[in-house]
């Protein structure tokens, strides 16, 4: 007879219990009750800056700050802008962040190693390294380091000293490289030393196809590298950095470079507190290579080393790459903690430039725009190696 | 011909059985080869070296009269004294309700029991005057609940849940109280909460409210909605690629713009922050268990019958959840160590009164007693927290 036809309508069901109409009622009602939370929201604001004479806008962040920072990259006055206090902020952050997680990546591969250690002391020393970081807050932990050890280090005139570098509640000064005349002509110099290596590093990956030969590549690769930028800094006459050693002037150091125990404190406290999460997770990558792959490894006549190199490695850091993303923008938005030992970061100053102005909702929104972008950098970037790593399967 | 490939069993040897002497142990363990033998002796000399001037720091140096003089702000801030018996209620409740739950429950382990009752036991030797006596009563109640649980176990069992339901609300009830100065309960207001009370405040209350916001987004990610599930997306990602203190800067600055003509107060705010902002790491980890359920699971649901709020509750998430169980008390350690970002905000929970401790003229300059003794507090309620994390998972642990 007339065709089957399987519409709801045709099963004699009322429109509301069919499934595309539920679904779609319900994404309605949901997107409508956001979005009108989120205007009524909103809307209250709004009204009660009005009433308070406030209009919204970014005008203001060209007017002049009218505070100092304690430390900047980049040339910063009091009479500069709020706009340049905040990029001061910023650079700072991402100086303390791409630092920390150099550091702390450096310092868990140790500790993970340490962890499964057949050394029973290391092991167990690892052990609880790991489990204090993991236990304690960090900004507990970054107090006591600003507070209780670089606020208690002596004066300067009883600097402690180790070696070139002195060790005083003033900060840490270091021996520092004072760019002379020269520094621009060597940057150059330098740049095209890595452009010599990379060309290096193509030719022998060429050669190696067509030979079929493996052949080193990293390492002619870096001797040449080296070698250029060795050969340049002879060659030009006069050397383009001079070394400048710290000494006790006064009340001050003079030469060198005085870290800050604001930026030392928060520096050393993200370090070891992720270096903590990050020695798990090696550990927990290494372990996940089976065992049967040491012994394949072994079996087909590969050294120690190799056998690490080539198999164990290659398979734990498949494992490793996606939670040690997570903890460097753990690192990276952890470094906000700098508002508390008063090292003037991008939330720091964030904060005094809300309370000079009174402009919580544009300098909120701005920060969290700025972090949101660098955990996305950063998410981007790693992802972008992960896929490199990663088991390629059929 | 088979048989005559395998050695006489005279020539089979015993496997070499392994001495565990003291001597064998330090070889194998601490000096199999020269460089483990001087990574030792490396080990060994900086643990003295740190461990000798810690120990002298500690037993002579330090003054530690700034903890007991100050015990009172650092367990309930400036929580009025006259109220403090509110607080040792919620205690001797909890404990009673371990015990009952242990009685119930526990599959007779001493160890477990004796922890109960014991250690406010062990620790009321450590405290003095009213202190005690409230620990005191505490490990009372711990017994009474034991022995209740063991002696009715069949029929205590619900009421024990129910305990459990009603504790937090009671516990909110208690210490907030209601009512004008003469009544039962006089209102205390947040300003007054602080130290560890406020911490414990702000964490119970953080985990109890993201828990079902988290399990509610986790269910929008994996949702076949496209808006409901962009919603999801957005949200997770703003919160979890922005820091905790923005967060809470943000709930302090703007919730009361966001709410003309309603008054909250500072620690409601600071909740509000970190529920935000937890649940949304909470979410993540409810997706991870999620995805770990096999299709098979929700197919025969739906073959059974169930519409999608059944499937999700009877089948889905109680398989979801057992997975993910150590990740999210994980999480609520992470969110536990976060509280103590709330001091940025201004408030006086174990930080901010750390910090208000080491203001007073007689203490000055003792960051290192007063932090080191945080940092313990933390450290033990984590510890305790990843401990039960780890019973519950062999508990729930079905395939074996």
């Amino acid at each position: 007879m007339a065709d089957v036809r399987l519409s709801p309508r045709s099963l004699g069901r009322a429109f509301w219990r069919d499934d595309r109409f539920i679904q779609a009622a319900v994404q309605v009602i949901v997107v409508a009750v956001v979005a009108g939370l989120l205007y009524l929201a909103f809307r209250n604001m709004a009204d009660s800056l009005a009433r308070q004479g406030v209009t919204l806008g970014f005008g203001f962040l060209e007017n002049a700050a009218g505070f100092d920072l304690g430390e900047s990259l980049i040339p910063y006055s009091n009479t500069d802008t709020f706009a340049r206090a905040l990029l001061a902020g910023l650079l700072n952050t991402l100086l303390v962040s791409v630092l920390g997680i150099v550091f702390s990546t450096v310092l868990g591969i140790a500790v993970g190693i340490a962890r499964l250690s057949g050394n029973w002391l290391v092991n167990r020393l690892a052990w609880l390294f790991v489990e204090l970081m993991r236990n304690v807050p960090l900004l507990v932990l970054l107090i006591f380091i600003y507070t209780a050890i670089f606020l208690k280090l002596p004066r300067v005139r009883q600097a402690i000293s180790v070696g070139p570098i002195y060790l005083s509640n003033r900060g840490v000064a270091i021996p520092w490289g004072e760019p002379t005349e020269t520094w621009s002509l060597y940057l150059a110099c330098f740049a095209g030393a890595v452009v010599v290596a990379v060309l290096v590093v193509f030719g022998l990956r060429w050669w190696q196809a067509r030979s079929g030969r493996p052949k080193p590549i990293a390492l002619p690769a870096l001797a040449v590298w080296l070698g250029l930028t060795a050969v340049g800094w002879f060659i030009l006459p006069q050397p383009p950095l001079q070394l400048s050693q710290p000494e006790i002037a006064g009340f001050n150091f003079k030469g060198g470079r005085t870290l800050t125990p604001e930026f030392m404190a928060l520096l050393l406290g993200l370090v070891i507190y992720t270096a903590g999460f990050i020695g798990e997770v090696v550990r927990a990558g290494i372990q996940s290579v089976p065992k049967g792959q040491i012994e394949a490894a072994r079996a087909l006549g590969l050294n120690g080393r190799r056998t690490l190199q080539l198999i164990i490695f290659p398979q734990a850091l498949r494992v490793i790459v996606p939670p040690l993303t997570s903890q460097y923008l753990n690192l990276t938005k952890n470094s906000s903690l700098a508002v508390a030992i008063a090292y003037p970061d991008l939330f720091g100053v964030a904060g005094t430039v809300i309370n000079q102005t009174g402009r919580a909702v544009e300098v909120i929104a701005i920060v969290m725009i700025v972090y949101l972008s660098v955990s996305l950098f950063t998410s981007v970037l790693m992802n972008w190696y992960n896929r490199r790593v990663r088991l390629v399967e059929r | 011909m088979s048989t005559s490939s395998l050695p006489a069993p005279a020539e089979v040897l015993p496997p070499p059985f392994e001495r565990y002497t003291l001597l064998g142990w330090l070889r194998r363990n601490l000096f199999s080869t020269w460089y483990n033998a001087l990574l030792t002796a490396i080990c060994a000399a900086l643990i003295f070296l740190a461990g000798r001037s810690a120990l002298e720091w500690a037993l002579g140096q330090a003054r530690w009269e700034v903890i007991t003089a100050n015990l009172r702000l650092f367990l309930v801030g400036q929580y009025p004294a006259s109220a403090t018996w509110r607080v040792w209620a919620c205690v001797g409740l909890l404990a009673a309700l371990i015990g009952l739950s242990y009685g119930v429950w526990g599959r007779g382990r001493r160890a477990n029991a004796l922890g109960v009752v014991g250690l406010p036991v062990v620790l009321a030797l450590v405290f003095e005057g009213e202190t005690r006596i409230a620990l005191l009563a505490a490990g009372a109640a711990g017994a009474l609940g034991l022995g209740l649980g063991r002696w009715r176990r069949a029929r205590l069992a619900r009421w024990a849940v129910f305990g459990w339901v009603i504790y937090f609300p009671l516990v909110i009830v208690l210490v907030s109280g209601f009512g004008g100065e003469g009544s039962v309960l006089p209102l205390v207001p947040t300003n007054l909460w602080g130290g560890l009370l406020l911490t414990l405040l702000l964490s119970v209350v953080g985990i109890v409210f993201s828990f079902p916001l988290g399990v509610l987004l986790a269910l929008g990610r994996q949702s076949g909605l496209p808006a409901v599930r962009a919603l999801s997306v957005t949200y997770i990602e703003v919160l979890r690629g922005v820091p905790l203190v923005t967060v809470l800067f943000m709930a302090q600055l703007m919730l009361p713009l966001f709410l003309p003509g309603v008054t909250i107060d500072r620690v409601v705010r600071a909740m509000a922050g970190i529920v935000l902002f937890s649940a949304a790491y909470l979410a993540e980890n409810v997706r991870g268990g999620l995805q770990a359920i096999p299709r098979g699971q929700y197919e025969a649901a739906r073959a059974l019958g169930l519409n999608t709020w059944k499937m999700m509750l009877l089948i889905i998430l109680p398989q979801a959840l057992k997975i993910v169980i150590p990740v999210l008390v994980g999480q609520f350690i992470a969110l536990f160590k976060d509280t103590s970002l709330v001091v940025i905000v201004g408030l006086l929970e174990l930080m901010g009164i750390a910090k208000a401790v080491l203001a007073q003229p007689d203490f000055l300059g003792l960051q290192a007693e007063v932090y080191l003794f945080v940092a313990l507090v933390y450290a033990v309620f984590c510890y305790l927290m990843s401990d039960l994390s780890q019973r519950l998972e062999r508990r729930l642990n079905t395939e074996r």
